[in-house]
């Protein structure tokens, strides 16, 4: 353990959107996206800006497109539900290519691949622009009980553990000549999962001992306290005003 | 199963958002006492349940191969709510879940109520209360536990599913009719079910062959056989001959006080056996049949839904109860509604009948134990 544990999912960088407070990235982030999923879905040319003001906060944080691009395909599954929806909804029908398709499924479809895209599009800029720490303290300022804070940061912190111990028993199994092709073979895995749930509340045992004997009682020692100025607020907010601008276009056009 | 922005309406997003908050609130609380143990402070909390979402979210990665190329993974919110307990699952389901949709984008921000409503607090509470059921109902072995876990986690993800549909149902953005919807995720989520309830046995069960201790949902079944098995059978190895111990008090309990424990004996266990058909079959039926009942007369259905769907779209923006505006959307499915119904029906009988039950043992045991005491002299 040392210097350099940063997550994969964050990119360095010294760019005006690193700067920005976590909170304050946070709160822009939820409201950008509260304000995507309220716009109605009729007014498409809505939805092309607001990908144009998520490409000019990629473009002023200096991530490539590439990367976005990458992290987006989490959002696969949904974009196969998205499509099959044409096929199964009702209403009246359109022909096109060949295809009877559902009007209304249509739209349903767009609704869901334009927000959903949106909005992680922006959750993965928020996650690359801002510190792991960083983060779940942006969360903690912004009111979200402390012990839901220690919670999500010891999982994040014991995570990667966690999952090398999971790989580690798979190398064993492995090793022994083992290898899971079936239903029949789910008792050895399932066992293993036993005794990862066992290595893990024992560690977890051990971490409670050792943080109680350097003096823990309960709450974490804040001990950088980050605060953000006028300034930075107002330009975290150019997010979701300018958003804001173009849902009420959207609603009134 | 994670749901992202856009897909379940603005009002219906921040009412969920609202209820998963009251809901994580409630069981900070009471992971604090679950963790806590004895004697010791809230101070346990953080560690181990950041340690136990972190084994949760990596145990989501173990894939389970099923076959012909394709597997699947564990869910992990009935194994977390009998692990550790229903308040300390549903925090750890709901900081997994943020974390995922915070992290990796993986479910909408907005959506993030929808989806702790949905998987950390109904997949944990259903299988928590349904587990508890029936340990309670079912005789105090180990193999019961297996069972009463197979069986909640089985219950946990279709009922996930129902909720999920009557969320969509509420506020969903797309133009699918509800029936639709719940025949597919019920249908899917059946089978997702069967192999989480088999996954969730097995390792439940792997625990308890090691540290029974740590399972919270057989924490009062380990104390009394521990009591029972140390003066009777001192010299036996810990691991394998636990059952032996168990079944010989009971025999000698038979045999030594004949006249009294004659009549008493046979009774319980033939009420348990009755209970258990009925649960079985009483699930049987709200499950299996509603899936098959939906199945088929959709094709006939369809022209009436065509007809009716803009009906319902208008009554469901005025109504404000939730159970109307259900029992109003099913009259055009009749079928459908039955099987919800049904699984409904058996999840309150089961609650009720606890109930009732724990009432009637409690006395019986209070009723027993004033009886011991009468004996014991009178044996000694």
């Amino acid at each position: 353990m040392g210097a350099g544990h940063a997550h994969k999912l964050y990119r360095h960088g010294h760019s005006p959107v690193h700067a920005l407070p976590a909170h304050c990235k946070i709160a822009a982030v939820f409201g950008f996206v509260l304000i995507v999923v309220s716009t109605p879905r009729e007014a498409v040319w809505a939805f092309a800006l607001y990908a144009l003001l998520l490409a000019a906060v990629a473009a002023a944080a200096r991530i490539p497109a590439g990367f976005l691009l990458k992290r987006l395909l989490i959002e696969v599954p949904f974009v196969a539900f998205a499509l099959l929806m044409p096929f199964v909804a009702e209403g009246p029908r359109v022909h096109a290519l060949g295809m009877s398709l559902s009007e209304s499924g249509l739209w349903g479809a767009w609704n869901i691949l334009a927000k959903g895209t949106l909005g992680v599009a922006a959750s993965v800029l928020l996650a690359s622009t801002t510190e792991l720490r960083a983060l779940l303290l942006g969360l903690q300022r912004l009111k979200m009980p402390p012990m839901l804070v220690q919670i999500a940061s010891f999982m994040i912190r014991y995570g990667d553990v966690i999952t090398d111990e999971m790989r580690r028993m798979r190398i064993a199994r492995v090793s022994r000549g083992f290898e899971a092709r079936g239903v029949r073979h789910w008792g050895v895995l399932a066992k293993s999962a036993g005794a990862l749930f066992i290595r893990s509340y024992e560690r977890g045992e051990r971490v409670h001992l050792a943080m109680v004997s350097r003096g823990y009682t309960g709450t974490m020692p804040v001990t950088d306290e980050v605060t953000a100025g006028r300034a930075q607020w107002t330009s975290a907010a150019l997010l979701p005003l300018a958003a804001l601008a173009v849902c009420l276009l959207g609603w009134t056009l | 199963m994670h749901v992202p922005d856009g897909f379940i309406n603005a009002p219906v997003s921040v009412a969920t958002g609202a209820v998963a908050a009251a809901a994580v609130a409630v069981s900070l609380r009471g992971a604090r006492r679950e963790l806590g143990g004895d004697g010791l402070g809230g101070e346990r909390t953080a560690p181990l349940a950041g340690l136990v979402a972190a084994f949760i979210f990596a145990v989501q990665m173990l894939n389970f191969p099923v076959a012909a190329g394709t597997s699947g993974h564990l869910l992990g919110g009935a194994l977390a709510a009998i692990l550790v307990g229903p308040c300390t699952g549903v925090l750890c389901v709901s900081v997994v879940l943020l974390m995922q949709g915070v992290l990796f984008a993986d479910g909408g921000l907005t959506a993030l109520g929808v989806n702790i409503t949905d998987m950390a607090v109904t997949t944990t509470v259903v299988a928590y209360l349904l587990f508890r059921g029936l340990v309670k109902v079912l005789p105090r072995k180990r193999r019961s536990i297996t069972v009463a876990s197979f069986v909640s986690a089985l219950v946990s993800v279709p009922a996930a599913a129902l909720v999920f549909t009557f969320l969509y149902a509420l506020g969903g953005t797309a133009d699918v009719s509800t029936g639709k919807v719940l025949t597919a995720m019920v249908g899917v989520h059946v089978l997702i079910g069967i192999g989480e309830a088999v996954i969730t046995a097995l390792t439940v069960g792997a625990v308890i062959a090691v540290r029974p201790d740590l399972v919270y949902g057989a924490r009062g079944l380990s104390q009394p056989l521990e009591l029972k098995v140390t003066p009777v059978a001192a010299p036996a190895a810990p691991g394998a001959p636990r059952p032996e111990p168990v079944a010989a008090p009971v025999a000698a309990s038979e045999a030594a006080p004949a006249t009294e424990a004659e009549p008493k004996a046979p009774a319980p266990r033939s009420t348990k056996r009755v209970w258990l058909a009925g649960v079985a079959a009483a699930l049987v039926c709200a499950g299996g049949i509603s899936y098959y009942a939906s199945a088929s007369p959709d094709g006939l259905e369809k022209v009436a839904q065509d007809q009716g769907l803009d009906k319902q779209e208008k009554d469901h923006a005025a109504k404000d109860s939730p159970l109307a505006d259900y029992s109003v959307k099913d009259i055009t499915d009749a079928r459908l509604s039955g099987g919800l119904a049904g699984v409904i029906g058996v999840g309150a009988t089961l609650a009720v009948g606890t109930g009732v039950f724990v009432v009637v043992r409690r006395r019986r045991d209070a009723a027993d134990a004033a009886r011991a005491d009468d004996r014991t002299p009178e044996q000694v």
